[in-house]
């Protein structure tokens, strides 16, 4: 610093602050090949969404969405949503738990083959559940002899397809909060005499609360904008099963202001669940 | 205290870990408190986990009074969760989702009690720990010496039969550990188990512990009571944690002259029991410790010339340290010795890192015991 050969020309807070404003302009310049292509990017993912709320037709909006088809399709993927996080939560807690905490060779497969529905197409989803449990499937024949109940192109179809491409979202959030837990809280309880589903019910289970909840917040989304694993496996029937993109999809075709409308239901819900999730899953990146 | 030699805890055995080996045969009476001591890596942790059942002992036994808690050989292993034990964590590990009431009501509640039972059993130990005023807070909302103390509330709500505690101080501020350390004192002395305290200050050990078991490499290399470690250590690791030189040599029985391995000559005392003094199997040397205590040493700048019998020898000063009350000097020597003199004295002697001095100790203050052979490692 050359401040103290110079002669003391302004008084000496304000020169310090104008001297820190300076380092810290350099310091949070930004590089033009790296600003220049950022723009870029944000603008890219940025301005459809404008787009959208300026094509929205505001005005219709309350006549649209109270069409019944509307209605159902919104009640429907509400409904199924739910249904699979909570499908997801009975059994992919317990399986994000295995996965965490059984140390046997070969766990790292079975994690990796779980966790394949985040990576595979939906609709490629759909055709294996269709070969699963379809009419004619391995398991769908066995269930449709013993009991009569048939899940392809039925509501319950809709959940399975979505329970299906949702329940590893929860899975890798919530094995990795298991992972990352401290074992020693785990280790205290055992010392002062609890079973282990004890320890997991009163110990475990509230350590990870809150990826618990980014986990089944994720996976609620997920199910909500499902399309092509539940078209493949459960058709599209207005009522039953045609769920909002589904609709959106059908509705671009002969009702494209409605489409619209949809759309910014949903995205409506998106923003809500990133609000919800800000914290957890959004300033980390990791399912901590 | 009721002594109930029925309840003795005893382990005999070993517990593998990796490529780590820890071997340790150990007995714990009712009543007493057994200090662990050792540095880090030495196994102390490794120990505790043993006896609590958090892991199971690779060969051996270890018993409870005639209740067997882990014998390999009849494949008997009492899980953690099943042992009369009551454990307090280097960290606490108080639950951070349950006020101090629900961690205390924790133990009463697993085992089998009803909501409103657990939480007068927790008042109960709160109100004898004097911990009533925090029973609402979250552990996060309590000072370490709180938690330290709800931690062993915790545990004691457990009824447990045997308890263990590690380093139940080290997460605590010096002024803190003051207080806690007296209140832990008392409480140990009112439970009526065997108690184990694992700690690395030697300080802590000697106050806490009625006798002191040290572990160093897996091994223990050393047992009683604090005062026969402070005064006897058999190993540098405890010398130089209760503030002793220590050497190693042979003892020239008949002249009380011992050959330091690390170079020079002493005459010593002998401690009165000391078998090495009568050379039982009429050898003429044998492997001896030799202590000397920073304090007894002198440092002069020229060679002393006066009086008693005194080792004398000469060495550069290559550090100094303040202690609280003194200066503690570094001599490398042929033995090299750490002494420790006033400020005033540093002063006088202009001593500084260079400056060639002699050291004497008399030998009245020279003692010398039988070496165990610990310190070697295996």
């Amino acid at each position: 610093m050359t401040s103290q050969d110079r002669p003391p020309a302004e008084s000496e807070p304000a020169q310090r602050s104008r001297h820190a404003a300076r380092a810290a302009q350099s310091r949070g310049a930004i590089p033009w090949p790296l600003g220049i292509p950022a723009l870029l990017a944000a603008l890219f993912l940025l301005a459809p969404l404008a787009g959208l709320l300026v094509r929205a037709p505001w005005l219709g909006l309350p006549r649209i969405l109270a069409d019944s088809q509307v209605l159902d399709a919104l009640r429907l993927s509400l409904l199924c949503a739910s249904a699979a996080t909570a499908l997801s939560l009975v059994f992919g807690v317990p399986l994000a738990w295995v996965l965490a905490r059984w140390q046997v060779r070969g766990i790292s497969v079975l994690r990796a083959l779980v966790t394949l529905p985040l990576v595979l197409p939906p609709v490629v989803g759909g055709v294996v559940l269709l070969l699963a449990f379809g009419r004619q499937g391995i398991l769908g024949r066995l269930l449709d002899e013993w009991t009569g109940i048939t899940l392809p192109f039925t509501t319950a179809g809709v959940v399975i397809a979505e329970t299906f491409i949702a329940m590893p979202f929860l899975i890798i959030t919530v094995e990795g909060a298991f992972r990352a837990a401290d074992r020693g809280f785990e280790e205290a309880a055992a010392t002062l005499g609890a079973s282990r589903l004890t320890v997991f019910r009163t110990v475990t289970l509230p350590l990870v609360g809150p990826s618990l909840l980014a986990g089944a917040v994720l996976s609620w989304a997920r199910a909500l904008g499902e399309f092509g694993a539940t078209i493949t496996f459960a058709g599209n029937f207005p009522g039953r099963t045609q769920t909002m993109p589904l609709a959106v999809y059908v509705a671009l075709e002969n009702d494209p202001e409605a489409a619209v409308a949809l759309s910014l239901v949903l995205l409506v819900v998106s923003i809500a669940v990133l609000a919800s999730l800000r914290d957890r899953w959004l300033t980390t990146g990791t399912a901590g | 205290m009721t002594v109930n030699a029925g309840e003795a805890l005893v382990m005999s055995g070993t517990v593998e870990r990796g490529s780590f080996r820890l071997e340790a045969d150990l007995r714990a009476i009712p009543g007493e408190v057994l200090g662990v001591l050792g540095p880090n890596g030495a196994g102390k942790t490794t120990l505790l986990r043993a006896l609590s059942g958090l892991d199971a002992l690779t060969s051996g036994t270890i018993r409870l009074g005639d209740l067997t808690l882990d014998d390999v050989a009849t494949d008997t292993f009492v899980p953690a969760q099943r042992r009369p034990v009551g454990m307090v964590f280097q960290n606490y590990r108080l639950f951070p989702h349950m006020d101090v009431r629900d961690n205390v009501a924790y133990a009463p509640r697993v085992q089998g009690a009803g909501r409103r039972q657990a939480r007068a059993a927790a008042d109960t130990w709160l109100e004898r720990l004097d911990l009533t005023a925090l029973a609402t807070r979250r552990p996060h909302q309590i000072s370490g010496g709180q938690a330290q103390q709800v931690a062993l509330a915790r545990a004691l709500a457990a009824n447990p039969r045997f308890l263990l505690l590690d380093e139940p101080l080290s997460a605590l501020d010096a002024k803190t550990r003051l207080d806690v350390r007296a209140h832990l004192h008392s409480h140990l002395d009112q439970f009526t188990g065997p108690v184990l305290i694992i700690t690395h200050d030697p300080l802590e050990a000697m106050i806490m512990a009625d006798r002191l078991l040290v572990i160093e490499n897996g091994r223990v290399v050393q047992e009683g009571s604090p005062a026969q470690v402070a005064s006897q250590p058999a190993t540098q690791y405890v010398a130089r944690l209760v503030g002793l030189n220590l050497y190693t040599g042979t003892l020239e029985v008949a002249t009380r002259r011992v050959f330091l391995d690390a170079g020079g000559t002493f005459t010593v005392t002998l401690s009165e029991d000391d078998p090495t003094a009568a050379a039982p199997d009429g050898q003429s040397t044998r492997p001896v410790l030799v202590g000397l205590r920073p304090s007894a040493i002198t440092i002069h700048t020229a060679l002393p010339t006066h009086g008693s019998p005194r080792n004398v020898w000469k060495g550069t000063v290559t550090g100094l340290e303040q202690l609280t009350d003194r200066v503690r000097v570094q001599v490398d020597a042929a033995p090299p010795a750490l002494v420790d003199i006033s400020a005033a004295a540093v002063d006088d002697l202009s001593l500084r890192p260079g400056t060639a001095v002699w050291l004497s100790a008399k030998a009245t203050e020279t003692e010398a015991y039988p070496d165990p052979g610990n310190h070697r490692k295996p």
